[in-house]
């Protein structure tokens, strides 16, 4: 037991992070949706933030990207506090740095424009190419960087691609703005199983390439493995586990990432008639006692920490 | 298999495309047994849901069933008139469907919303009604007090919870289930999927599952067809689909699902 009061965030936070949260709140009247958030992006790694729907993953995107602001806490850009927005040129340069990727890759692409349309705009805004040569070249290098062929793909419009090929379309769009860090929320939950592990192998090819920070947000614990170095499983606004993606998903220690771990689905454990009842009340009495607010921290390995369980009011 | 529930012959349903015709399902056939979890697998495109549509005759044009049979109890659904169709839809055949958390009427209690069902298909009143809305509601383990409230009062997976008690209230033979957990998160989706097995075994109804996520379906199903651009490529028992599967395509859509790394050690060795 190592419940060291200073510890939040240990090893998550480093000095070479591109973009650090540090005890981050956010509350929305009587809802806390954020409680003590701390955790940071490193270039050429990727953290997965993962939880059930309304845990708060999607409010820290949406803090990260600039579409929120928290209630408290402070959030470090380049070692540089911006938790308060800044002038417009340290804006600019701030959300030229932080590209999303959305979950509904049919919402997010406007079907009037091509793809090629999609990604010369953030190409000639951001001022990466010279020219309409330069713009054609841009955008061949883009499609065939997601795995799209250029040829075929950049005169299409969004209705004539696939999900999975549009979230293709997604990432590039992301990637011209050349950023530092990407935001991935939940990009592969509205597509196919089949096709998921295409665009998890892609982020993760991207992120080595371009030495990307990346934080990968999900409800499957499962993708994160394949994605990710490392985790943090979060619930009700509270970070509930974190560390080394390896050591967290082989040796959970919190009832909330057991049954997260529990509950992907297992070919080779069929459902048995009879048994919903228990795993309701299982499911349900962990989520009780994971919900009260704790300030005990375990540090249970070399970079695996989880909190203890607060009282239940 | 004589005491089949559903029995689907050659069917094959089409798109009219601006480029021609589309066949979107070719020549498929498969029966469904009374008391049985059969499960349709396959790609967004491959033709499933287009399946579960036909079924029910809700396919509407640009597509249509352009040959082939649907037989529920040796009665041909494709030939039924539209009156003898509406008693077989819903009271013989219920259908859960992807977003059917969003297919609540929002300005309508949860509770008028059974009625509404019951009324039409069994003539209930509004006493008799919420007699069984309550009992439904129990067997779906949400408290039955909350019958009176609006569906955006509920979480995603009580809401889909809902819709699968209002879809048994009918006590249908079948009930067709189209990518029903799709939207939710994964303990939500165990959770109902449990109580689906469950209810599955003590009421005795046929399911017909359509998902494409193989391990899940594994899980739940008794028998798996595998589809693959609009035909049956593989059926079989669950054990023989997942341990010991004959299709080359079948095989790819086991290795392309990401799965955790201790299961990826667990499949490497001998089952």
């Amino acid at each position: 037991m190592n419940a060291l009061p200073d510890i939040k965030g240990a090893q998550i936070t480093e000095a070479s992070s591109v973009i650090a949260l540090e005890d981050i709140t956010r509350s929305f009247g009587l809802v806390h949706a954020l409680r003590g958030i701390s955790f940071s992006l490193v270039p050429g790694r990727a953290l997965a933030l993962v939880g059930e729907s309304g845990c708060g993953k999607t409010s820290c995107a949406r803090i990260i990207a600039r579409m929120d602001n928290p209630t408290s806490g402070t959030m470090l850009f380049r070692g540089k506090d911006v938790t308060a927005v800044g002038s417009g040129t340290e804006e600019k340069s701030y959300r030229r740095a932080v590209q999303m990727v959305f979950q509904d890759p049919f919402a997010s692409l406007n079907p009037v424009f091509s793809v090629g349309h999609h990604l010369v705009r953030p190409l000639k805004l951001h001022g990466h190419v010279q020219g309409r040569k330069g713009a054609a070249d841009g955008v061949d290098a883009l499609l065939e960087s997601v795995g799209l062929d250029p040829i075929l793909t950049a005169h299409k419009f969004p209705h004539e691609l696939s999900g999975g090929q549009r979230q293709r379309v997604n990432i590039a769009r992301a990637l011209a703005v050349q950023p530092e860090v990407l935001v991935a929320d939940e990009p592969t939950s509205m597509l196919d199983v089949s096709i998921r592990l295409g665009i998890l192998e892609l982020l993760s090819s991207i992120k080595r390439q371009r030495n990307l920070a990346l934080l990968y947000i999900t409800h499957d614990i499962a993708t994160a493995a394949h994605v990710a170095e490392e985790i943090v499983v979060m619930f009700a606004g509270q970070m509930v586990e974190w560390g080394d993606t390896m050591s967290v998903i082989t040796d959970p220690r919190h009832p909330y990432t057991k049954l997260l771990l529990s509950a992907v689905p297992d070919p080779y454990q069929p459902f048995v008639p009879g048994d919903s009842a228990q795993f309701l009340q299982h499911a349900e009495k962990i989520r009780q006692i994971s919900r009260p607010s704790s300030d005990g921290i375990d540090k249970v390995g070399p970079n695996h920490f989880v909190r203890t369980l607060g009282k239940i009011a | 298999m004589n005491n089949a529930l559903l029995q689907i012959r050659d069917l094959s349903v089409d798109y009219l495309l601006d480029k021609g015709v589309f066949n979107a399902v070719k020549n498929v056939s498969f029966d469904i047994g009374r008391g049985e979890l059969f499960g349709l697998a396959g790609e967004s495109g491959c033709g499933k849901s287009t399946i579960a549509y036909a079924i029910t005759r809700l396919a509407k044009p640009p597509a249509w069933v352009a040959g082939g049979e649907i037989l529920l109890d040796g009665q041909d659904l494709l030939g039924m008139t539209e009156r003898a169709l509406q008693v077989v839809r819903w009271k013989r055949i219920g259908m859960v469907f992807q977003s059917a958390m969003n297919s609540l009427n929002p300005l309508m209690r949860v509770e008028a919303q059974f009625h509404d069902v019951l009324y039409r298909h069994t003539g209930s009143n509004r006493e008799k009604s919420r007699a069984r809305a309550e009992e439904m509601f129990r067997l779906v383990g949400i408290p039955a007090d909350r019958l009176s409230n609006y569906p955006h009062q509920f979480s995603g997976g009580m809401r889909q919870r809902i819709v699968i008690a209002i879809c048994l209230a009918l006590s249908p033979e079948l009930i067709i289930m189209d990518e029903p957990t799709t939207a939710l998160d994964v303990v939500v989706q165990r959770e109902i999927l449990e109580q689906v097995v469950d209810l599955q075994k003590s009421h005795g109804f046929s399911v017909l599952f359509i998902t494409h996520d193989l391990h899940l379906m594994a899980q739940i199903c008794h028998r798996i067809g595998v589809m693959l651009k609009g035909e049956l490529v593989e059926v079989g028992d669950v054990k023989q689909v997942s341990r010991a599967p004959v299709h080359d395509y079948t095989k790819r859509l086991w290795g392309a699902i990401p799965s955790l790394p201790s299961m990826n050690a667990m499949e490497r060795s001998p089952a």
